[in-house]
């Protein structure tokens, strides 16, 4: 392509450009407050905070009880991240392999959890789950957050096992493998990076999922970003410092899988896949 | 026990059914336990209000303007921003494009995306507020005399909301604007097409029904919003949106049925836009775009 070097075609180029610059800028200004913030000894009405200190970090910790948050935190994450992989990957390699009659209907089915949205559902499955008596409870969390993460680990799967050679399988059943061994000695090992990719990113959806959590959770269940979400909620009873220690504590949570997610897959080709699925 | 006609797990076999289909089972129960089963149950339950006759609950959200104004508002808040984010995604995936190392400004722009809203929304307390380091610059430069209202506002949900759907709606657009075959941008560019005509002529009759459904996900996405309309909004009255009337009626008033019928009337309000966006989208050009896309 021959490059436009017009002057109105620069002008285009400068103007987009400047807003790519703005928007990074102020989402700068925008986690750099926070972060700023939780360091600061008292800040009111300056460009810096007094003093800097990382008190509130151990205060966050103590008042929050942190401690035990992190631990429900990565219970659910870590619960919903084997489930969805143990149901979707089976699921995801019957669909990628095998036409059957309804298999677009199933597919309909699987579509829905990611397009509707978590609040529409999310009030309806919590009243089944507080008439089953699993709401409030670290199950009933687990469950309600399985719901959108399980078709989508389903949908990123389907073409990377699409992409696998069937005679590879064939062969595995030649010499005497079962279903079972054929995932086991031969689909497992060539789709770990498949899988890894998209659990990493069940990961990160989970630990961001506020909606379902919100709407499940009691007392003892409640994810960090769901404490996060009251405590800023009540803002004026707790120092604001605290608060956004315990803000950068939960980014560091998800940035860290974030990046390791990020080595794993390409995120346009991830939307890409899931696109192509979706007509 | 005839043995001319194959046995029962051979036909249906031969119909695509053995023991691998089988394996579709475990998603299939589980996306009807807990997706279709819930979603059923609110239906009938939103039917069987507490106390009146079966449509009590629609007829009490249509009746008070505290109830079914919220429908509005939340339209107020979703339509502009999904365009918006639409508008700027659009440019800006046309110059990222272009680049050939595009992994690093992806990462970027996508990171609000994991930030999550309670998070923007705890940031944006602090960057625009009145002391915050947004408005001393304004002020520093001069553009403006005192501290501008962004937060505890329609502006505040309304930054929010573009904050945490731009990046979503411009992995999506990204994606379909890379999926166009660039061979159809050199024809025309040897036909004598301008940067100008080549957009309106080629690219924007193929993108527009892939942009019809980015717009479609990023306005369920804005409709949803819930946390940052608390957060950084006016909850009570300028950003009282369609989930928070949903939320107060389960929790705080505990009836379960009105909370269902109001997210019954919320799916399908939002149903509502995204079948009007698709029925336009059929009357667009619908064929091949790319050559191959690995």
């Amino acid at each position: 392509m021959p490059k436009d070097t017009s002057l109105t075609a620069r002008i285009w180029a400068f103007a987009v450009w400047s807003v790519v610059i703005l928007f990074l800028i102020n989402l700068a200004g925008l986690i750099g407050s926070v972060v700023t913030s939780s360091f600061a000894t008292r800040w009111l009405g300056t460009w810096l905070p007094a003093g800097f200190t990382t008190k509130w970090y151990f205060s966050a910790w103590d008042e929050f009880q942190l401690g035990d948050v992190l631990t429900v935190t990565f219970q659910v994450v870590f619960a919903v991240v084997f489930l969805s992989g143990l149901i979707g990957v089976p699921t995801a390699y019957a669909m990628a392999r095998r036409e059957f009659p309804g298999k677009r209907l199933v597919m309909v089915l699987f579509l829905l959890p990611i397009l509707v949205p978590p609040v529409t559902f999310g009030i309806p499955l919590a009243t089944v789950l507080y008439q089953v008596g699993l709401g409030g409870t670290l199950t009933g969390v687990i469950l309600a957050n399985l719901v959108p993460t399980v078709p989508f680990v389903i949908l990123v799967m389907i073409p990377f096992i699409e992409q696998i050679d069937p005679r590879l399988e064939a062969a595995a059943r030649v010499f005497g493998a079962g279903t079972f061994g054929v995932f086991r000695h031969v689909l497992v090992p060539i789709l770990t990076p498949g899988i890894l990719a998209a659990l990493l990113l069940v990961l990160v959806r989970t630990i961001a999922m506020f909606e379902l959590t919100f709407l499940t959770a009691g007392p003892g269940s409640q994810t960090l970003v769901v404490a996060l979400y009251y405590s800023v909620f009540a803002a004026g009873v707790r120092a604001v410092q605290s608060i956004d220690a315990m803000a950068v504590i939960y980014m560091l949570t998800t940035l860290v899988w974030l990046l390791i997610a990020l080595r794993f897959v390409n995120p346009t080709q991830i939307v890409a896949r899931a696109k192509r699925d979706a007509h | 026990m005839s043995t001319e006609s194959p046995s029962l797990g051979a036909r249906l076999s031969a119909r695509g059914l053995d023991g691998t289909t089988l394996l579709v089972l475990p998603g299939v129960i589980f996306v009807v336990a807990l997706f279709i089963y819930p979603f059923l149950y609110g239906l009938w339950l939103s039917f069987h209000p507490k106390a009146g006759p079966a449509l009590a609950n629609y007829t009490k959200f249509f009746s008070d303007p505290f109830l079914y104004g919220t429908i509005w508002t939340t339209m107020k808040l979703a339509l502009p921003v999904t365009l918006i984010n639409l508008l700027i995604a659009l440019p800006i995936a046309f110059r990222v494009r272009l680049l050939r190392r595009q992994r690093l400004l992806t990462t970027l722009l996508i990171l609000p995306i994991t930030l999550g809203t309670v998070l923007v929304a705890e940031g944006m307390i602090f960057y625009l507020g009145p002391q915050g380091w947004f408005n001393r610059v304004l002020m520093l430069a001069g553009l403006i005399s005192s501290p501008v209202k962004l937060v505890n506002n329609y502006w505040g949900v309304f930054i929010s909301l573009v904050i945490t759907g731009f990046p979503f709606t411009f992995l999506l657009t990204l994606s379909y604007v890379t999926g166009i075959d660039p061979s159809l941008e050199q024809a025309a560019a040897t036909l004598g097409a301008n940067a100008r005509n080549r957009f309106r002529e080629v690219f924007l009759p193929l993108l527009l029904p892939g942009l019809a459904i980015t717009f479609c996900l990023s306005f369920v996405q804005a409709y949803s919003v819930l946390p940052s309309a608390v957060l950084v909004g006016d909850p009570s009255s300028a950003t009282r949106v369609i989930s928070i009337a949903a939320y107060q009626a389960a929790t705080e008033e505990y009836d379960y049925a009105m909370a269902s019928a109001i997210a019954m009337i919320m799916g399908l309000t939002q149903l509502g836009v995204v079948a009007l966006v698709l029925g336009l989208r059929s009357l667009l050009y619908r064929g091949p775009v790319a050559a191959a896309k690995g």
